[in-house]
């Protein structure tokens, strides 16, 4: 693993917490929809803070594709899971919310995974892409 | 709502996630390293590369799938139950899913990641 990598999978728990958090903030704001009026589903995209979810959640996309292009899906999942942990501290911070005995509990399990499965290998099946290399010609 | 159509919900929600996801990884495998395709071919040969594969359209399909199927759950019984359910129990389901289809070394290490992952999630979404 490298820093670029490390960095790659930083960017997934950030996009993906980032961008929940400023969806909800935005959907909270516009209210609730009712499957009668759906309608107001396309008018909540234009509400700046669902907009800048959306974008967040593309760049969640992004860098989850990144990651599971070079890494193993039970590797990157566990250690994507942090995201919990930082929406429960983000939630305490800046919505004030309340973090119970219960949580706190689920935030140390939910980091222990977390730093087992960093500690070990990120990926343990045959990679395309570096079968094809030598094959391709240039050293 | 009893509990069974609630738990018949989740148990499809958490086997179409996994397979979206099992569906995911793989197709990214093929695509091989973004990041050194990027280099070589530039972005627009990455975009072209994941989403021509037909696996990330599969992928697509579950993940819709998983979607609609915890909207209708969420139409039954309490966000409190259903989301850390569902979330929860997918890292167990992913890391069977991922040994037996993907062929990923899942050691031990793996899965008392998966387990430790499961029950903090199901006691922080709670």
């Amino acid at each position: 693993m490298t820093l670029r990598r490390y960095l790659v999978l930083l960017a997934t728990i950030i996009f993906a917490s980032f961008g929940d958090i400023s969806l909800s903030y935005g959907m909270r704001r516009v209210g609730a929809i009712s499957a009668a009026r759906w309608t107001e589903l396309i008018a909540a995209v234009f509400n700046p803070w669902v907009a800048l979810g959306i974008l967040l959640l593309l760049g969640f996309l992004a860098s989850y594709l990144s990651s599971l292009s070079w890494s193993d899906l039970t590797y990157v999942l566990p250690a994507t899971s942090f995201g919990y942990v930082l929406l429960a501290l983000l939630s305490m911070w800046l919505l004030g919310e309340r973090v119970s005995i219960s949580r706190w509990a689920g935030i140390l399990l939910v980091s222990s995974g977390v730093a087992i499965v960093t500690r070990g290998p990120s990926a343990t099946r045959p990679q395309r892409g570096l079968e094809a290399k030598p094959a391709g010609g240039k050293p | 709502m009893s509990a069974l159509p609630t738990w018949g919900a989740i148990a499809a929600i958490v086997l179409s996630s996994t397979a979206g996801d099992v569906l995911l990884s793989r197709a990214m495998r093929q695509v091989g390293d973004v990041g050194e395709l990027w280099h070589r071919q530039g972005l627009w040969a990455v975009f072209k590369a994941v989403v021509t594969n037909p696996g990330f359209l599969f992928a697509l399909f579950f993940m819709a799938i998983s979607f609609f199927g915890l909207l209708t759950a969420l139409s039954w019984a309490d966000v409190s139950l259903v989301v850390p359910a569902a979330a929860s129990l997918s890292y167990i389901t992913n890391a069977f899913a991922a040994g037996f289809f993907l062929r990923e070394r899942v050691d031990r290490r793996r899965w008392l990641a998966a387990l430790l992952v499961c029950a903090g999630v199901a006691l922080l979404a709670a």
